[in-house]
């Protein structure tokens, strides 16, 4: 077993593409359920229709690229709109219900045959990205860090991928600590109070959703552009549950939760991949336990077992403060 | 500034003005702030309020009581905008208030407090406090981001939420998390965020629901200060002790309807009132006479060994129980 590589993968993970669009998306459900108590099932429309937006201006309208993040950004604004309108006034659980609708509709109209000639069906689109990588100032064909070898791409990818996650929680940092995260925060706890205050707790929950919904939409750019190709079915309901794992396990309500929550994340996946991969090659997991078909799936029981077990013995999440998660079990 | 000077000029003002105002349901007030009008609201098949006519003068403690269910707190709920009348139209300072939500009615200067008191849990004593501002710079999304904007007018609103708390008795509990504090500072910080609004009229619904009989006299004082700032006070309360105490006028309430108002003393001795009281369950008894004669009954019942009643002599006898 060639442990270096297993560490060396690992660590490629913590910082890699994929830590990158997590992060992004979990900071924008940090806005949304750590900071508001918007219980958002439909993160991955947002990636959605970013993406999409990106990726439909360019490869199928021919426009330049700015125009197709604009094009993405304003999607995800509509998209907060449409959801936001009609189920804001309601309780929670509303909300809920018509996101993770939301975004499986948003991913099966996709992939359709309908609108195949505009949106690629089942295959997505690609060859749009060409236009961001022309920007790449990494000359070089690869990057070494001690065990870490990244390719000029993904150099770009991830240096602009984490540029964007530092400016965000920058923001988000800025906002929650000004009256108005306040305001979020004390929604979050009981919006009657709020609203007897004389805030107007609506349009509060509205720009949350929509703030959100853009923080998460860069993840969906980076997703684009990272894979220099969309396909719906990465934006399934998985992507959503996976940024809420992101989130739980950093901690919510924490700026440095959905940061240091993808890194790991992807960190122990990559570990547990890399690991049962090499122990069943190396012969130190017989085959009668398991064989290298199936590790895919085994290494997502272990960091689920993983994430139970934070659960139980700090369910505050890393970064999270015990006193607060016993307050709310009154 | 000697403490009782303006505590019985205030009072003595509010006495005053509703001295002449005739004891009958739905009488006019010399200058009211708050004027209901045919307010009705069911719920299904029940009228859980239904309010011909009912005026609170401005700067005066109005008690709002009557049996459980009578309707206090719908009345309260449509009053403020968090909820909305099948019917009827009532209006704040001359202007109508139907169809106005909530936010915009505690703007306007009636600011309420819930029954069940909610303190943000995870925010802090101070955080709460400073919410209650109104017109905040820095509650805006755009203006958030630039800390230079609102900073100044942050420390403004930290330092009359630090003067109310000291007020209150909490700023030593400021850094805590609201959720930290008991029952009754609950109530407490409650009624102080309610005054970061500035209000003009102050909607307490049962302050003094479960809070401790040591705090019930700071309580009690705290809402005589509210008027004494110049404040009106309508609150809804089941203890009648405290509403003999502290209120001006008083408004009773049963089965939806305005059954009786008038002074307390003259309150407590109106017949539709005790019969409201009695014909149902009730909280609390209303005077110490009734209490030692219901009591006396009761050991009466107990003592000639009736077969149907089994229960304990009972401190709050209950005249709906059947004997």
């Amino acid at each position: 077993m060639d442990w270096g590589n297993i560490l060396s993968n690992s660590l490629i993970a913590a910082v890699g593409v994929q830590a990158v669009i997590y992060a992004l998306a979990a900071i924008g459900l940090n806005v949304h359920f750590g900071y508001t108590g918007l219980l958002n099932f439909g993160q991955a429309g947002f990636l959605a229709v970013a993406a999409y937006g990106l990726a439909a201006s360019v490869a199928t309208w021919g426009l330049p690229l700015w125009v197709g993040v604009v094009v993405g950004l304003i999607g995800a604004v509509i998209l907060a709109l449409l959801l936001g309108a009609p189920t804001l006034r309601l309780r929670a659980d509303y909300l809920a219900i018509v996101t993770i609708a939301a975004a499986e509709i948003l991913r099966l109209i996709a992939r359709s045959v309908t609108f195949r000639k505009w949106l690629g069906g089942s295959d997505g689109l690609n060859r749009f990205a060409d236009d961001f990588f022309k920007l790449n100032p990494y000359s070089q064909p690869e990057y070494t860090f001690g065990p870490l070898t990244f390719s000029q791409n993904d150099m770009w990818t991830i240096t602009v991928g984490w540029t964007l996650v530092a400016l965000t929680s920058l923001v988000v940092w800025t906002l929650m600590r000004s009256p108005w995260g306040r305001v979020l925060k004390a929604i979050r706890e009981d919006e009657d109070a709020v609203r007897s205050l004389g805030k107007n707790v609506y349009g509060y929950k509205m720009q949350s959703l929509i703030l959100g919904g853009v923080l998460g939409s860069f993840g969906g750019f980076i997703f684009a552009v990272g894979n220099q190709s969309v396909q719906a079915d990465n934006y399934g309901t998985e992507l959503t549950f996976f940024a809420y794992a992101v989130l739980i396990l950093g901690g919510a309500a924490r700026i440095l939760g959905p940061i240091v929550g993808s890194i790991i994340f992807w960190a122990a996946l990559a570990f547990t991949d890399n690991f049962l991969t090499q122990a069943v090659a190396a012969g130190v997991i017989p085959t009668w336990i398991m064989d290298t078909q199936q590790v895919g799936a085994v290494r997502f029981m272990l960091v689920g077992l993983g994430l139970m077990l934070l659960m139980i013995f700090r369910p505050q999440g890393i970064f999270g403060d015990k006193r607060e998660i016993a307050l709310d079990a009154r | 500034m000697p403490a009782d000077a303006p505590a019985t000029t205030r009072r003595d003002q509010a006495v005053a003005a509703l001295a002449d105002v005739p004891r009958v349901p739905g009488a006019p007030k010399p200058d009211p702030i708050l004027v209901a009008d045919g307010i009705t609201r069911t719920f299904g098949g029940l009228t859980a309020v239904d309010v011909d006519h009912v005026e609170i003068q401005r700067g005066a403690i109005t008690a709002l009581i009557g049996p459980n269910g009578a309707g206090k707190t719908t009345f309260f709920n449509l009053l403020t905008g968090f909820d909305q009348p099948d019917q009827g139209k009532w209006s704040f300072n001359g202007r109508p208030l139907a169809g106005v939500p909530p936010h915009k009615v505690a703007r306007m200067g009636m600011v309420r407090t819930f029954q069940l008191t909610k303190a943000l849990s995870r925010l802090t004593v101070l955080e709460n406090m400073r919410l209650g501002a109104t017109d905040q710079k820095g509650e805006r999304f755009l203006t958030a981001l630039l800390p230079m904007l609102w900073r100044a007018q942050e420390q403004k609103v930290t330092e009359r939420a630090q003067d109310l708390l000291t007020r209150f008795k909490l700023h030593e509990k400021s850094e805590d998390f609201a959720g930290s504090l008991s029952g009754g500072q609950r109530k407490l910080l409650e009624m102080a965020r309610a005054l970061m609004v500035e209000p003009e009229i102050v909607m307490l619904d049962e302050p003094m629901a479960g809070v401790n009989p040591a705090l019930t006299q700071s309580l009690l004082g705290h809402v005589k200060q509210l008027r004494e700032d110049g404040m009106t006070v309508l609150f809804v309360e089941h203890d009648m002790d405290m509403v003999r105490d502290i209120s001006d006028w008083v408004v009773v309430m049963a089965e939806g309807r305005v059954i009786a108002e008038g002074p307390p003393d003259s309150i407590m001795a109106d017949q539709s009132v005790v019969d409201a009281y009695l014909g149902s369950h009730h909280d609390a008894p209303l005077t110490i006479e009734d209490e030692q004669r219901q009591l006396a009954e009761d050991e009466d019942q107990l003592r000639h060994g009736d077969a149907g009643y089994t229960g304990p002599p009972s401190e709050q006898p209950d005249e709906g129980h059947p004997t």
